[in-house]
């Protein structure tokens, strides 16, 4: 599946929901279903600080495409985290340069990723992006 | 005793709504809120008053002067300074603490040492750090117990000659513990070291006196206080802020200027170059006004209130733990707590959610949350017009937070 089909999907889940309520209960479950990184990436090397919430991220190349993993110690960025791992792992660099994360504001999820939170998810972001680039750039 | 019902009807932004419900403020300790009394003076500055001050001829320049100058008597009255030239008007409590900071430049070396607690916020810790890079003079810390009180015997331990300055804050505001601030200013000046108080996290619940003190130096913010942010008053004794040298330079802050030598101006001026936050400073005068109409006894009596009610049923909640003084008579109307195994930040997005305002994280004193090996905490802090039933709100949604993150 490309990047927007998966973003359509996650759109189409987030409609069944009625309130901020269910959304977030969503969300708190799968940041606490899914192992989102092996232990030995957990380290400093991999850790975005921010001043609310920890995040790690680590990035590898299988074949042509970027596997992310990544974890938070809060359960709300984890699970928003399981959100942009499913729409951005496993694909190819330039397909990730190319998207965007409007998905997250129609979900109703977008104060999440306002700078001023400081909770790692915009570093996180900005950090996935520059993998793409880098390994886009091996690529060529 | 308080009406709250009258109180609460002073503060138009009570009635705003979050998230579709009715907003509860309990991030007090991180800004509290401004009643009409002062808005409108505010307003009333800039549609009838507004002009630079000290130096026009014109009408209004001189009213504005005027109330300016009445702001300065109004807040010397209520931290009861002996001269109104010993409060000086700063952007807020950072502005105070690094402008004695620098000064202090000049009257230590590398054999001096200067003490800070280790309940400090990040604003009372990095000045000092800096000034003792500057200077070559060594930092030492005040300890503290599991329950977020300093260790006294340890800090007396820590004063000899060498000891020049102490800072400390009155109250913490990531804990809420008041600090003895009488004992420690007496030992610092039996060893003749001068003594900063933070005041920050004080003012908006006690009024302090600072000749009763007997305190070199006391910081405090307006916007903590029902006053407006971008001001706030650094109060010296005469003899120090003779001593220390002017922190920056610029018009106002000056006697005679000639490109061979400039000599300075008298206090309070010395220290105030520049263009001042003048509408801010009058409407601290008009908020420092409002506080004490209310009357400082009854607001910290309630907010009392309010703290025991609180801790008391948060305490009933399994797996939430309190951090900082047990013993309620230490600490003001702040409590920091956190739910076992469930982080202060999910914590906080939910009772959001909610409409209910907290704060969560380290409070800008990491090294409190290091201290506790926590990442930070949930902050609740309460002020005389919040009420019970807000409290209410607040422990049903902590409740539910807790319900949807175990």
């Amino acid at each position: 599946m490309t990047i927007a089909e998966i973003q359509e999907d996650i759109i189409d889940e987030f409609s069944m929901f009625d309130d901020w309520e269910e959304r977030y209960q969503y969300m708190i479950d799968l940041g606490k279903t899914l192992p989102l990184i092996d232990a030995q990436y957990k380290t400093e090397d991999h850790i975005i600080k921010g001043c609310q919430s920890k995040v790690w991220l680590h990035a590898q190349m299988n074949d042509d495409k970027v596997e992310f993993t990544a974890d938070s110690d809060a359960i709300i960025t984890k699970g928003i985290i399981a959100i942009l791992i499913r729409a951005f792992s496993n694909q190819h660099p330039k397909a990730i340069i190319e998207s965007n994360t409007d998905f997250i504001d129609q979900i109703g999820l977008k104060e999440h990723l306002s700078p001023t939170r400081a909770n790692g998810l915009v570093s996180m972001i900005k950090q996935i992006k520059m993998y793409a680039i880098a390994y886009q750039t091996q690529l060529n | 005793m308080i009406n709250i019902d009258n109180i609460r009807a002073d503060f138009p932004i009570l009635n705003r709504q979050v998230n579709g419900k009715p907003l509860v403020y309990f991030d007090n300790a991180a800004t509290s809120q401004t009643p009409q009394q002062v808005i409108d003076v505010i307003v009333d500055y800039y549609s009838n008053y507004n002009a630079n001050i000290h130096r026009g001829v014109h009408t209004l320049s001189q009213e504005a002067t005027d109330l300016y100058e009445d702001a300065r008597l109004k807040i010397q009255q209520h931290f009861n300074a002996k001269h109104s030239y010993e409060i000086l008007l700063t952007s807020g409590t950072t502005h105070g603490i690094n402008l004695v900071a620098n000064g202090f430049t000049s009257l230590l070396d590398a054999h001096d040492e200067v003490i800070v607690s280790a309940l400090e916020h990040h604003s009372n810790i990095v000045p000092w750090q800096m000034l003792c890079e500057r200077t070559g003079a060594t930092l030492k810390v005040i300890p503290m117990t599991t329950d977020g009180e300093l260790i006294m015997n340890a800090y007396e331990a820590l004063l000899s000659e060498r000891t020049k300055l102490v800072f400390v804050n009155h109250i913490s505001n990531a804990l809420g513990t008041i600090n003895p601030i009488e004992t420690i200013i007496q030992k610092a000046h039996e060893v003749g070291a001068a003594v900063l108080i933070d005041g920050a996290q004080s003012c908006p619940h006690i009024k302090p006196d600072v000749q009763a003190l007997d305190v070199d130096f006391y910081v405090a913010s307006a916007h903590k206080m029902c006053g407006p942010t971008g001001v706030g008053v650094l109060y010296g004794k005469e003899e120090w802020l003779d001593k220390l040298p002017p922190y920056q330079g610029g018009g106002e802050m000056i006697d005679q200027v000639s490109f061979e030598k400039t000599t300075y101006a008298g206090l309070p001026h010395k220290f105030e170059a520049g263009t001042p936050n003048i509408c801010g400073g009058i409407a601290f005068g008009a908020a420092v006004d409002y506080m004490n109409a209310i009357g400082f006894d009854a607001i910290s009596r309630y907010e009392h209130e309010l703290l025991e009610y609180a801790t008391a049923q948060l305490l009933e909640i399994e797996g939430l733990e309190i951090i900082g003084p047990k013993d309620l008579k230490n600490k003001t109307s702040v409590i920091s707590f956190n739910l076992k195994d469930i982080h202060p930040y999910d914590v906080g997005t939910i009772l959001d959610k909610m409409g209910i305002a907290v704060r969560t994280g380290h409070h800008c004193a990491q090294p409190i949350m290091d201290f506790f090996n926590i990442p930070g905490t949930v902050r609740a802090s309460f002020a005389f017009y919040n009420t019970k039933a807000e409290i209410d709100a607040l422990i049903s949604g902590v409740k539910k937070a807790k319900m949807m993150l175990s």
